[in-house]
């Protein structure tokens, strides 16, 4: 398997060798030994060569291979969550790079392996993504291929209304019908007769009974519960033909695969990054590769004064972790104590730092990652900033130094992948059959103008008129396409907007 | 690799797609001019905005996050554009989708649209060059040029009608008659030249956004005859009571007052035709834009007199477009259309707006000549 030369197995049996030593623990990794124009093609189609046509793989395509001609960018590593795994290498790269990516693919792959939001992912992700392309394919010489396509990008405009924890939610399907006969039956706590107007008084029998009733209004309501996963509603309830039931629901299974991997883009990049430079560092590489490995590391870590660079802050935050657990810098005592200097000399050789680690990276993601331990001194360490836009003169400038503004930003940018969150909350609405989205407004407005388009889209596979409420410079605003055209009105908050928050009373 | 693949199959459906998204917004790059300026020798980058697929997403309204380095509170983000480097609102945050599309392309785009038929050069038209490339076959050659396969087959043709192949032991030996080999093909390229002399009023009437008319129209103008033509040489002519030589960034910006002379410009072109563009090597384009106000009548007579004594014999076409501003009068366009309305050398054209440019060039170019 792989096509690797002799030397780079050689060197990919040591890699593993020690990456195995350290406690990594990985899926076997396949590298494929491929030119520029392979690795561009491969990068096109997400890492998979074998998905769906889509002219959208093709721009992707033209983008990569020009700025790889023009210099502006290279890729050095491609690696794919699968087991196996399979890892692209470029030809082109020296021996000295060609050792650090093999380290830094071996990260990625035990992260893959053993991070908790990777559990759900499939791990014949090749096999099932060369389905999906064998499927669509057939698809387009049935129905044919502009139809296809043209509902393939519908489906692309509202790949990202997903739920990314519904992977790990238990959801009780048999609740429907459990409830559904008999009359409301107000269940009383078992008691004795005379303690019956104890256990039970007249309040709680009221209490209980508003509770049912709540209950039965929720059962009424179409979503019973506002529903994150947006495509999951539309493949049960849009009145779809089987072909493209099945196209959106491949889709919808890639975009669940790809999720993780936004979750922790943080989190994976530093994991692969502290590896390749330990096992480097410590191990492959020879005195005469020194300058050339820190010259291609340092371009990896390379961060730009207005920008986070996910390797480096990644990196720089397991450091920071290992460093703590070792000296005993945690803890309720030590959060307890605001002394910057007591803080800073805190030692007590703990020694728990590797093991720590492991442990982060194996239950964390992006969001709790950084909530967790982006500390006042490592925001000061790592001289992190938040910026905002002078209104009079437009250029951006730095805002605070706050290490908790600093973490609120992050939080903030990093919640649903920097998406905006949106749900159904009524399928049904008017009752006549209208869907109506609420998207959870918290501090930032939609690009109006890509909303009503993406509208229009989700108009075609609902196929009666779709509203979404929002908030537009501060103002409800609710957006409405019914097929013809796009509409946009002023509204207040309404019970259902409350609703998809999960503050709203229901009306009985 | 042979065989085709995948990506190319994507790829040609996404230059499919952009080739489709240009022609059906022709209308609207022609007259929003943003196209001037993305020009590069070969290239041309367009923004469309229209290929990427919508979605849910935040605006750009509010411009904050978090980065990593030096500075105090309230000072700016190092590594933006300072102040000054004007227009940061305009572009802030906006990353429209550019497609390089090439300007041949683009051509053969307004050419399909406009349904522009392809011109036959005059004069030196059949000279052709021959740029020969291996794609022949012959049956005698140098040895460096064997085609080993063709060869084979030959001789394993050969073999097989004269009974001699025997498919147990395939060995196919080529005889002195199945000897093959590649020869050159000539390529017939056309020779021709064109000069294209763009002249323009600059008098104090035509505005700003008369002058911003006349460059888009020549900057598809351009487009078509570079395509056209291999070798192209463009001139520019400004003038108010008096004609001048520009360059091109002059030819746009100038703005002047004062009078209208037109047959100043008509002279200098005529001058410029017999010193540098002479009639037996160069095809000759000469575009008049105006807003169609003259000095007197006299120079209007002065004006058909050069054209039809001297430029029109030595031009392939000569074209006069007349842009509409609150000033002009129109009279020229008049005064040009009552001599020449049944030459089908001089062609003139009304632009009333951005609008009218698309069915100008077509007026222009239409005559294939």
């Amino acid at each position: 398997m792989g096509n690797l030369t002799p030397e780079l197995s050689e060197l990919r049996d040591e890699t593993r060798e020690l990456a195995r030593s350290y406690g990594l623990d990985c899926y076997e990794v396949i590298f494929e030994l491929v030119d520029h124009d392979e690795l561009n093609m491969v990068a096109s189609y997400g890492g998979f060569p074998t998905r769906y046509p889509h002219w959208r793989f093709g721009m992707e395509y033209e983008q990569l291979s020009k700025s790889y001609a023009w210099g502006l960018s290279k890729i050095y590593e491609l690696v794919i969550n699968n087991d196996p795994c399979y890892a692209y290498l470029m030809r082109s790269n020296s021996v000295t790079e060609q050792k650090l990516v093999m380290a830094h693919v071996y990260g990625h792959c035990d992260f893959f392996k053993n991070n908790a939001w990777f559990s759900k992912t499939s791990r014949k992700m090749m096999d099932v993504l060369a389905n999906h392309g064998s499927h669509v394919r057939r698809y387009m010489d049935r129905y044919g291929a502009e139809q296809v396509e043209d509902f393939i990008d519908v489906v692309h405009s509202i790949d990202n209304l997903i739920d990314p924890y519904s992977p790990f939610i238990r959801r009780d399907d048999g609740a429907r019908a459990a409830t559904e006969d008999g009359p409301t039956v107000i269940k009383k706590i078992a008691a004795k007769d005379y303690m019956d107007r104890f256990i039970n008084p007249p309040s709680f029998l009221a209490s209980e009974k508003q509770r049912l009733l709540k209950e039965q209004a929720q059962q009424l309501r179409f979503p019973q519960r506002p529903a994150r996963d947006v495509l999951k509603f539309l493949l049960d309830n849009a009145p779809l033909q089987s072909w493209q039931q099945d196209i959106l629901a491949m889709l919808r299974e890639e975009a669940y695969y790809f999720a993780p991997q936004g979750m922790t883009k943080i989190m994976n990049e530093g994991w692969a990054v502290y590896w390749h430079s330990k096992l480097m560092t410590r191990h492959l590489c020879d005195a005469s590769e020194v300058v050339h490995y820190c010259d291609t590391h340092s371009g990896t870590l390379a961060s730009r004064p207005g920008q986070i660079n996910p390797y480096k802050m990644g990196v720089e935050l397991f450091r920071d972790i290992e460093e703590r657990w070792d000296h005993g810098r945690f803890g309720p005592e030590f959060q307890a104590c605001d002394d910057p200097e007591v803080r800073r000399k805190w030692s007590q050789k703990t020694m728990q730092g590797r093991q720590r680690i492991f442990e982060v990276r194996r239950i964390y993601n992006d969001v709790t990652f950084i909530d967790e331990f982006v500390t006042p001194e490592f925001a000061n360490a790592q001289k992190m900033f938040v910026y905002g836009t002078n209104s009079t003169t437009g250029q951006l400038e730095i805002v605070d130094r706050d290490y908790r503004k600093v973490k609120d930003q992050l939080l903030t940018a990093l919640t649903n992948f920097g998406n905006p969150i949106i749900r159904v909350v009524d399928g049904n609405f008017r009752n006549r059959g209208e869907l109506y989205l609420v998207h959870d407004w918290a501090g930032a407005d939609l690009q109006l103008e890509h909303a009503h388009l993406t509208l229009h889209n989700l108009q075609r596979l609902w196929g009666r008129p779709v509203h979404i409420e929002t908030k537009d410079g501060g103002k409800g605003r609710l957006l409405s396409h019914d097929g013809k055209e796009a509409t946009a009105t002023d509204i207040t908050p309404s019970s259902l907007g409350a609703l998809a928050l999960g503050q709203g009373t229901l009306p009985s | 690799m042979s065989k085709v693949r995948r990506i190319d199959q994507d790829h040609t459906r996404f230059r499919k797609i952009v080739r489709g998204q240009i022609k059906q917004h022709l209308k609207q790059f022609i007259s929003s001019g943003e196209l001037i300026g993305k020009q590069g020798e070969k290239y041309v980058s367009i923004p469309m905005p229209q290929i990427a697929l919508p979605k849910f997403r935040f605006g750009d309204n509010q411009k904050n996050g978090v980065g990593q380095g030096e500075g105090a509170n309230g000072e700016p983000v190092p590594g933006q554009q300072g102040p000054g480097s004007g227009a940061a609102g305009e572009t802030e945050g906006k990353h429209t989708l550019e497609v390089d599309v090439s300007l041949a392309d683009l051509a053969k785009i307004l050419g399909e649209e406009l349904e522009l038929p392809n011109i036959e050069p005059r004069g030196r038209k059949n000279l052709r060059a021959s740029a020969g490339r291996f794609t022949g076959i012959s049956r005698s050659g140098p040895q460096s040029l064997r085609h080993f396969r063709r060869t084979f087959i030959e001789a394993l043709k050969r073999q097989i009608a004269s009974g001699t192949y025997d498919k147990d032991n395939p060995i196919i030996l080529p005889v002195r008659e199945d000897m093959r080999y590649r020869s050159e093909k000539p390529r017939e390229v056309p020779q021709a030249s064109a000069a294209i002399i763009y002249m323009m009023d600059v008098s104090g009437s035509m505005g700003r956004e008369q002058k911003e008319m006349v460059r888009i129209q020549a900057f598809w103008i351009d487009t078509w005859l570079r395509q056209q033509y291999q070798n192209i040489e463009v001139c520019y002519i400004v003038h108010d009571a008096a004609a001048h030589i520009v360059d091109q960034h002059t030819f746009f910006h100038l703005r002047e007052s004062g009078g209208t002379k037109i047959s100043s410009a008509y002279e200098l072109c005529q001058q410029q035709i017999r010193d540098k563009y002479p009639a037996g090597e160069w095809n000759v384009y000469p575009f008049h834009f105006s807003d169609g106000d003259n000095w007197s009548s006299r120079d209007t007579e002065r004006c058909i007199e050069l054209l039809k004594s001297s430029i029109l014999p030595d031009v392939n076409q000569f074209c006069y477009g007349q842009v509409k501003s609150s000033y002009g009068s129109g009279q020229f366009k008049k005064d040009l259309d009552a001599v020449f309305r049944s030459d089908p050398k001089v062609i003139t054209s009304d632009i009333l707006d951005r609008d009218g440019i698309l069915t100008s060039i077509k007026a222009f170019l239409g005559g294939g000549r």
